[in-house]
């Protein structure tokens, strides 16, 4: 089991995610969050705060985002932890609203 | 007199409640740029709340979390005392003596009630109870089970009765390898248990299960998981509900309940658990014991996201021995501490606690369930707990800068005088050690002990 954050997260970070996480295993970069499967508890809570459905839960991955499994174990191990929520980045409503959300 | 939260004049905080809106006030008071010393109290000898006596056995991965909480409690600012009950031990009144501020994270230990003719029955049990016995809290160690009957009927579809059914619909084998309590294991093996019906008052679309907890009812050893697809037709408002984007999850539910009513019902397994729903119990009967139940068939009522649930009078019956309730938790009062007796919590504001009239008591503040009441994960009382941490820290100025409080030496004397016996983090981690080794022999990451008396009599 793992939980992912997938595409939909470029360019908007909003973070609502990471304040509801109970180990702070966000990391981020200058275009959006990866979880690190190690500290991730797969407990879920993240998954209903983020407004544009970025985040998914091992066997509810949809099958064109699975590639992003490896990806955010490789760019977490490398990047900061985000323990506080941030300012979203430019643009992310726009983003949100292109989105459909 | 130095400023209150210098080197000279740390902040004294004592956090009433060792689960995790306790842990994460302590974490963010000893991260903030201020000095604190940090006092937890705990009326167990064990800490971590529902981590240890909610969160299902067969759910350890969550249980990691308390590694995070095990560097909390490491660091030289976090001091627990366990086995000390806030409002019977040591009062509000001396903890405010004290300390500077106090901040109330007791957690909802008890349940809410149907209110129906025959609840009080034996046979008829509560969710509450049932979890904290299969999960060895001491408070329910000495608790009887009868499952020697064929029906068993779950009132509620959240997560805890999802917890509760799958734990009934487990085999031993499924069960054996977690940290479930021994005395529960026995009893559980021992279950004759063949139908298990869990019945929400509202329609499939309202079901509040998370997916991932409802997918689990799919991977069952011996455990059918049936829904009749005459259930799940939907009328005008929950289509527009399961339509709206921001309602994946209930979409996600939905579409599970779907796959369920797809299934052939596998003969080979010796189990069969029914998820039902538009329906309440109205009566338990039994002379001295359930056996049976009055179900109301109910309607929805309201537009879309509103509906609720109303009687239609026609009602069917269910010959059932065993039932528990699991329609949520409810706070507790404590001594001389405002509580909002219709939600079962502390009123306050952001955390600040409140007097009848609303204005803020100084140095009192709560977080976690008893804070916003019994809804809401693990997680969810991270960002609850910041929030009091962030109104304490800002009413600093207006907290008493007394520098002749005298902290955690204070409660010593008191508990110290009445003879209290109180344990810290240290001797929690020797009984923490011993359950683990007790564990390994058996292939379970550990054998709770589940009297008080057990836990104490490691430490001598
Ligand atoms: C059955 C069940 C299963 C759950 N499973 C999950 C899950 O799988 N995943 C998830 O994310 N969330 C789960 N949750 C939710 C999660 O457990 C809660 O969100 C969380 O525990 C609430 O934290 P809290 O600190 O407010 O309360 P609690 O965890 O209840 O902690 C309160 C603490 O205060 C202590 N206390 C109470 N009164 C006093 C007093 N007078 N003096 C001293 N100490 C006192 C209690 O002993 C306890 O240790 C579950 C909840 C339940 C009920
Ligand atoms: N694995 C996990 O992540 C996990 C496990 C356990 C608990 N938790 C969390 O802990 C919290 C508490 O869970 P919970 O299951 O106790 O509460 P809950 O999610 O609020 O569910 C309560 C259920 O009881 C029903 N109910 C309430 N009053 C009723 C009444 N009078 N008659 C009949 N049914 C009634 C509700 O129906 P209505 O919708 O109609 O009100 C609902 O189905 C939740 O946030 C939950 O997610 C999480
Ligand atoms: S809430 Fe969603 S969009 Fe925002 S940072 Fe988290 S995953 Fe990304
Ligand atoms: S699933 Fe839980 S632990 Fe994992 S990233 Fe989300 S909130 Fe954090």
């Amino acid at each position: 089991m793992t939980t992912i954050v997938t595409d939909n997260c470029k360019n908007c970070r909003f973070t609502d995610c990471v304040t509801v996480c109970p180990v702070a295993c966000f990391h981020y970069d200058d275009e959006m969050l990866y979880i690190d499967p190690d500290t991730c508890i797969d407990c879920s809570a993240c998954i209903p705060e983020c407004p544009v459905q970025a985040i998914f839960e091992g066997d509810d991955i949809p099958e064109d985002q699975e590639h992003w499994v490896e990806i955010n174990a490789e760019k977490s191990a490398a990047l900061p932890v985000c323990e506080e929520q941030m300012e979203p980045l430019p643009g992310a409503e726009e983003r949100k609203a292109a989105l459909g959300f | 007199m130095a400023n209150l939260g210098t080197q000279e004049n740390p902040l004294l905080v004592a956090i009433v409640g060792s689960g995790p809106s306790g842990f994460y006030a302590a974490e963010a008071l000893i991260k903030s740029d201020i000095n604190v010393k940090v006092d937890v109290l705990e009326r167990l000898p064990s800490p971590y709340g529902l981590v240890r006596s909610g969160v299902a056995p067969d759910h350890q991965k969550l249980k990691q979390v308390i590694a995070l909480y095990q560097k909390t409690a490491e660091s030289p600012d976090f001091n627990l005392i366990a086995n000390v009950n806030v409002g019977t031990d040591i009062s509000i009144e001396e903890l405010c003596q004290s300390h500077h501020a106090v901040i109330i994270t007791s957690g909802a230990e008890t349940d809410r009630k149907l209110g129906v003719p025959g609840e009080d029955l034996n046979g008829s049990y509560t969710a509450t109870e049932f979890v904290g016995w299969y999960n060895g809290h001491p408070d329910y160690r000495n608790r009887e089970f009868d499952l020697s009957h064929d029906v068993a009927v779950i009132i509620g579809q959240g997560n805890v009765a999802a917890d509760v059914s799958r734990i009934l619909s487990k085999t031993v084998d499924e069960l054996k390898h977690t940290d479930i309590a021994q005395h529960a294991l026995d009893v559980l093996a021992e279950s004759k248990i063949k139908e298990i019906h869990v019945i929400g008052r509202r329609g499939p679309a309202q079901a509040k299960f998370t997916p991932k907890e409802l997918r689990e009812f799919g991977e069952l050893a011996d455990c059918n998981s049936v829904v009749r697809a005459e259930d799940l037709i939907l009328n005008p408002e929950s289509e527009t509900e399961l339509q709206e984007k921001s309602n994946i999850a209930s979409k996600k539910i939905y579409d599970q309940f779907c796959e369920f009513s797809k299934r052939e019902i596998d003969i080979g397994k010796s189990k069969n658990c029914f998820f039902q729903f538009l329906m309440g119990p109205k009566e338990l009967i039994g002379s001295t014991k359930l056996e049976k139940i009055i179900l109301e068939k109910n309607q929805l009522s309201g537009e879309a996201f509103k509906q609720s649930a109303r009687g239609t009078e026609e009602t069917i019956e269910l010959e059932a021995g065993i039932l528990f309730r699991s329609i949520g938790y409810r706070g507790v009062p404590i001594a001389n501490i405002p509580f909002n007796d219709s939600w079962g919590t502390i009123p306050n504001e952001k955390g600040r606690i409140t007097d009848n009239n609303g204005s803020n008591i100084p140095q009192l503040y709560t977080a976690g369930w008893i804070k916003r009441g019994p809804s809401g994960i693990i997680g969810t009382n991270r960002a609850c707990s910041v929030e009091t941490v962030e109104c304490l820290l800002e009413d600093i100025a207006k907290l008493d800068s007394e520098t002749n409080k005298a902290g955690a030496k204070a409660i010593y004397t008191i508990l110290d005088r009445k003879n209290i016996r109180h344990i810290c983090y240290d001797d929690w981690k020797k009984i923490d050690k011993k359950e683990i080794e007790r564990g390994k022999l058996k292939g379970k990451p550990r054998e709770k002990y589940t009297y008080i008396d057990e836990m104490l009599s490691e430490l001598k």
